[in-house]
């Protein structure tokens, strides 16, 4: 667990100690861990002199960040109107069953997590499936494996997704 | 001074008033759940509002956060106004059907009917613990978190924080977690028990903005015509 508070006044310092760079310095602590831990955001607090609460607000409003430690990857499976319709719902499940978590959960090795998103505005191609800000258009139950695949065996390709 | 018109008086207010100040100063009610004068102005609740502007060109406001302003036209009791506020305590009431504060005020405005499903969540999220937490207490301890459906009021973690000194001013300003009203029919969120009773024991709330203020207390503004009739022919019976 991070419990350091040097690691996060050390990003703190990257920006300036001012309230108006609260979401700057959250969004490089959940790039940086993945989550927000408690430290970072009791640091924060500290520094920035913003109450905790307030923090806790924010960071609880935003999708961005998390609360609770996030997987490598963060696999977002379409349930908009027209993904729904299209099936997204069953990738959805397929996703679950494969992962072993539900939606909202992050596996036991900490490399994926799972989530849902409303709608993300291209219709046209979906059902959307998005990677790390990959795009993966028009899936099916048969092409997840193939994409979690691309994911799992990141170390093997120099950290680099293998080509479509 | 501030020249304004409200319902169709000319009034004044003063430097820095609201709307719903200048109200008040003049004797005017306006219901207010969220708005509390030792707080902040926060305009959560909808319930003060109010119709400014003239002719067709008017539009709704939360009179608790709109500045008085020279030559501002407002109308507190127009149709528009009055059936505003009784949606939005019918709302609010889905929300937490437990609120005595609520049940008193929705039979108040004669709010008879409740079309919403009750979701029990005791909260209206009208922040006034939030604020008295923040500005009287000063200890910032609770807080709004998460948005949309999943909004609750909470300190970080949901555990006990140094911040928080268990003062209980939250509780004491919250208009939800008190007992329920326990009059005859205490299932329903609505039930208007109160006002059929005699003499009613909620202040009622007169549309017509009656000057007269005990407007409870000679009923005849909630009684049925015939009942006040025949008040008012026995007293010549005896003086007969």
């Amino acid at each position: 667990m991070h419990n350091d508070p040097s690691e996060f006044e050390a990003i703190i310092e990257r920006h300036s100690s001012e309230k108006q760079y609260l979401i700057p310095i959250l969004q490089d602590i959940q790039s940086q861990f993945n989550y927000l831990p408690p430290v970072a955001l009791a640091t924060v607090s500290k520094q920035l002199d913003i109450p905790m609460i307030d923090i806790i607000s924010v960071a609880s409003f935003y999708n961005a960040f998390s609360l609770t430690p996030r997987g490598e990857h963060v696999v977002t499976v379409c349930m908009g109107t027209a993904c729904h319709v299209r099936g997204g719902p069953k990738i959805l499940e397929e996703f679950e069953r494969r992962l072993k978590v539900p939606a909202g959960g992050t596996t036991e090795n900490k490399q994926f997590t799972l989530e849902t998103v409303a709608c993300l505005g291209c219709c046209a191609i979906g059902p959307v499936v998005v990677v790390d800000g990959d795009y993966y258009a028009q899936q099916t139950i048969g092409k997840v494996e193939s994409v979690l695949k691309k994911y799992a065996s990141k170390e093997k390709n120099n950290g680099k997704p293998r080509e479509n | 001074m501030i020249k304004m018109l409200i319902n169709n008086l000319e009034v004044q207010a003063e430097e820095g008033y609201t709307i719903l100040d200048t109200c008040k100063f003049y004797g005017l009610e306006i219901p207010t759940i969220c708005h509390n004068d030792g707080l902040s102005n926060y305009g959560a609740c909808r319930l003060c509002l109010v119709e400014i502007g003239e002719g067709t060109n008017t539009k709704m406001v939360s009179s608790c956060t709109y500045p008085a302003q020279e030559g501002l036209v407002v109308h507190t009791d127009t149709r528009r106004v009055l059936e505003t506020r009784k949606m939005m305590i019918e709302l609010m009431l889905s929300t937490a059907p437990g609120s005595k504060i609520l049940q008193d005020m929705a039979a108040k405005m004669g709010v008879k009917q409740q079309r919403f499903e009750l979701r029990n969540e005791e909260c209206m999220y009208c922040g006034l613990c939030v604020r008295i937490c923040a500005e009287q207490m000063d200890a910032r301890a609770i807080g709004f978190q998460n948005r949309g459906y999943q909004r609750k009021i909470s300190t970080p973690f949901d555990v006990k924080s140094k911040e928080c000194r268990l003062c209980g001013a939250c509780m004491y300003i919250c208009p939800a977690c008190q007992l329920r009203c326990q009059g005859p029919d205490a299932e329903t969120a609505i039930c208007s028990g109160c006002l059929d009773m005699d003499p009613t024991c909620v202040d009622v709330y007169d549309e017509l903005q009656c000057w007269m203020y005990d407007a409870g207390e000679c009923g005849t503004c909630i009684r049925k015509p015939s009942e006040v009739a025949d008040d008012i022919e026995e007293p010549k019976e005896k003086n007969a």
